[in-house]
């Protein structure tokens, strides 16, 4: 579990991007975290690799705390940033190299991910495209076993294809101890693969939800006309009609449409903290 | 059975899309039923497992399980534990019950609305059930 209690945290002192800031993230689920450019998404992430500290209040994860950076807590986390930087050495001169940090690392795993998502093992590492040096880290990370796993941006540079194999890879090595937290704005290519939503804007957390309980209180469909008589958090006009997000009255079961979500959420931050307060 | 029909329904049904409107685990949940309804999946075996699933439909784990969950509630298929989920003896029947009901509900209301706006009468419409059925289900053991 990560806890953030009362966590500040901004790039200066005078100058707070996230105030107070209280949450929980629960093993056995992939966490999406949804936010404009600039929202502080990869901020959140650093300070729970500890790579930034917070300013004031503090992250524990699984009851360590990020920032003192000890080797029992590193071996339980993986990163993976946006630009992912890999020296020139060789796939196996990599492993060598960092493999031995983490305990529960597979060797099988990684070249059968290294297999699925079709990267040639063959010369050094620097030599390959960004997008086939973002699925080598994927494919390595992966094999580490960790119990927490950060992802930014992980589908920034994957081709049509990959994109579908991360998601079959990500299925694959989800279990109820694990974290998964993923950031992005490609809200689509991992629609169905998350089940809890965070949406930070401007430092605020908007939204702290589980896709069941979303589908259970918003009802997203397409309509003629927008109804009256129900609280409406989106509205956009589409071919065939009106798409919207309204409160769901009649206990529908839609499908989530998460960049309507996202809009909505960001463009209703009031209406939003009244459907879904946050703990 | 036509092994030609059984490979074309395979086919459509492993390369099905998500419709646009209904939550992800229900449809997976009817994903199930259309096996079971195509007898690809036997009364009494073992189904397959939450994590393939999961891979196969590029999904979370935690929706199939959600979706698993609802048909045990049906009685549709039941969970040994620690040996994976099984089809009922009566799953058919239940499929077919839970099915019908929907069908009433979501789907004959358009059907009606385009029959009326199209001026398409009932007796129009049974002429051609009845070539469709000729067309595509008359070789199998289909029952009723």
């Amino acid at each position: 579990m990560i806890r953030f209690n009362n966590l500040s945290f901004g790039y200066s002192r005078k100058k707070l991007l996230y105030k107070n800031l209280t949450l929980s993230i629960e093993s056995g689920s992939i966490y999406g975290l949804l936010g404009k450019n600039g929202a502080g998404k990869s901020t959140l992430l650093k300070n729970m690799v500890g790579t930034l500290f917070p300013v004031e209040g503090s992250v524990t994860i699984n009851g360590m705390e990020p920032k003192s950076r000890k080797p029992s807590f590193l071996q339980t986390i993986y990163y993976i940033a946006e630009d992912v930087y890999v020296p020139a050495l060789t796939i196996k001169q990599y492993q060598n190299l960092f493999a031995p940090f983490y305990p529960l690392f597979n060797k099988d795993n990684f070249y059968k991910y290294l297999l699925e998502m079709e990267v040639s093992v063959d010369g050094k590492l620097n030599k390959l495209s960004f997008g086939q040096q973002k699925k080598f880290v994927i494919a390595f990370a992966l094999a580490c076993n960790t119990r927490v796993l950060l992802m930014d941006e992980p589908t920034n540079g994957l081709d049509i294809p990959s994109k579908a194999q991360f998601r079959k890879l990500i299925a694959s090595v989800m279990n109820e101890d694990r974290i998964i937290f993923i950031s992005t704005h490609q809200i689509r290519d991992l629609e169905n693969m998350i089940d809890k939503v965070m949406i930070v804007d401007n430092g605020n957390l908007l939204l702290h939800s589980s896709i069941a309980d979303i589908a259970e209180k918003l009802c997203f469909k397409t309509v003629a006309a927008i109804p009256t008589n129900v609280k409406v958090l989106y509205a956009e006009k589409m071919l065939r009609g009106t798409s919207v997000i309204i409160e769901n009255v009649d206990g529908e079961d839609s499908a989530l449409n998460l960049e309507h979500l996202f809009n909505g959420i960001t463009e209703n931050p009031t209406m939003a903290k009244q459907l879904f307060p946050i703990k | 059975m036509d092994n030609s029909l059984y490979k074309a329904t395979r086919k459509r049904n492993l390369e099905m899309e998500f419709r646009e409107n209904q939550a992800i685990y229900l449809q997976i949940a009817e994903y199930v039923c259309e096996q079971l309804l195509l007898k690809l999946w036997a009364p009494g075996g073992k189904i397959i497992s939450i994590r393939d699933l999961a891979i196969l439909m590029e999904v979370n784990p935690n929706t199939v399980q959600r979706a698993y969950d609802f048909l045990q509630q049906r009685e549709i298929i039941a969970n040994k534990r620690g040996v994976g989920y099984f089809v009922e003896d009566s799953a058919i029947e239940k499929v077919i019950g839970f099915r019908k009901e929907q069908f009433i509900e979501t789907e004959l209301p358009v059907l009606f609305r385009n029959m009326y706006l199209l001026n398409l009468p009932p007796d129009d419409i049974a002429e051609r059930y009845k070539k469709f059925i000729e067309q595509n289900f008359n070789n199998t053991n289909h029952e009723k």
